[in-house]
């Protein structure tokens, strides 16, 4: 009964990541530089990777950005954000393992790694080095969305509750 | 949030900042924008010509004017290189992800051999 409950917790995550990402593909850019987003499903990452294990919030992140990229983006938009999340989840998990810093640090550190994966994979795609100009304003939008990410992450981990599992 | 957080945050920002410091210092005034698709050289028209090309087969529209280069068309939906606006100075960059496509600003000292 345990595995089944945790099984269908994890598939809600899915869900709310789903749902979040489609919130977020609604609201226009408000800077023209591709990249700069508030990353609303990392709320569900950052919940996971605290309330119930590296493991899960790895799989959960890499089946969001398959199935985002089919529902929403593109072949291409998918590598972008892959790139992105891959490297955002291996320095999130990295620093939440050193028990640190707080969820605050770990989803800022999510923010800036997304954005840096993402524009280091542009570049190799376009084959123009001078899309890391965009480098400095997308760690600084990377920051300041893993602040909001962070605020929000830090109120699921204690308000929502994983004891059923 | 903890010393250590802020210490972390801090750093992130000091990086960014010496990275945009060093960005603004490598620019200056451009001379010609290269059209990469798909990592490839397609193009190259002088910041001086000024005119409106059709890129890419006509996805995204290319116009020069007063020695500036933006796009004014695309035919993605987000528009994000339209809204990218002018570039003029060497380094600059208008991206568009959907369609793979580049223009790159460079300077007159900078060749760049076309492959046709």
């Amino acid at each position: 009964m345990k595995k089944a409950s945790k099984m269908t917790f994890l598939a809600l995550s899915i869900t709310l990541a789903l749902i979040l990402s489609f919130v977020e593909s609604q609201i226009p850019a408000f800077v023209a530089i591709p990249g700069v987003k508030v990353g609303l499903p990392n709320i569900v990452i950052v919940f996971l990777l605290y309330k119930v294990g590296t493991k899960e919030a790895g799989i959960v992140n890499a089946l969001r950005v398959v199935m985002v990229g089919f529902l929403f983006g593109s072949m291409m938009s998918m590598l972008y954000s892959l790139a992105g999340a891959v490297l955002s989840f291996c320095g999130m998990a990295l620093l939440k393992k050193t028990n640190w810093f707080s969820t605050m640090a770990v989803s800022v550190t999510g923010g800036v790694l997304h954005n840096v994966g993402q524009i280091a994979v542009a570049c190799l795609v376009t084959e123009t080095a001078q899309l890391m100009y965009y480098l400095p304003v997308l760690m600084i939008s990377g920051v300041i969305a893993g602040v909001v990410i962070g605020v929000a992450g830090a109120l699921m981990v204690k308000r929502v509750p994983t004891n059923f599992m | 949030m903890n010393k250590r957080d802020l210490i972390l945050i801090g750093g992130i920002l000091i990086v960014a900042l010496i990275a945009f410091v060093f960005v603004q210092m490598n620019q200056e005034g451009g001379a010609y924008v290269l059209i990469r698709v798909d990592g490839e050289e397609v193009e190259q028209y002088s910041l001086s010509a000024e005119g409106t090309y059709p890129l890419n087969g006509g996805t995204n529209i290319l116009h020069i004017e007063g020695g500036e280069a933006w796009l004014t068309e695309a035919d993605c939906p987000d528009k994000l290189c339209v809204h990218q606006g002018k570039i003029s100075k060497t380094g600059q960059v208008i991206t568009c992800l959907p369609n793979k496509l580049t223009v790159t600003v460079y300077g007159a000292e900078e060749s760049v051999e076309l492959i046709s």
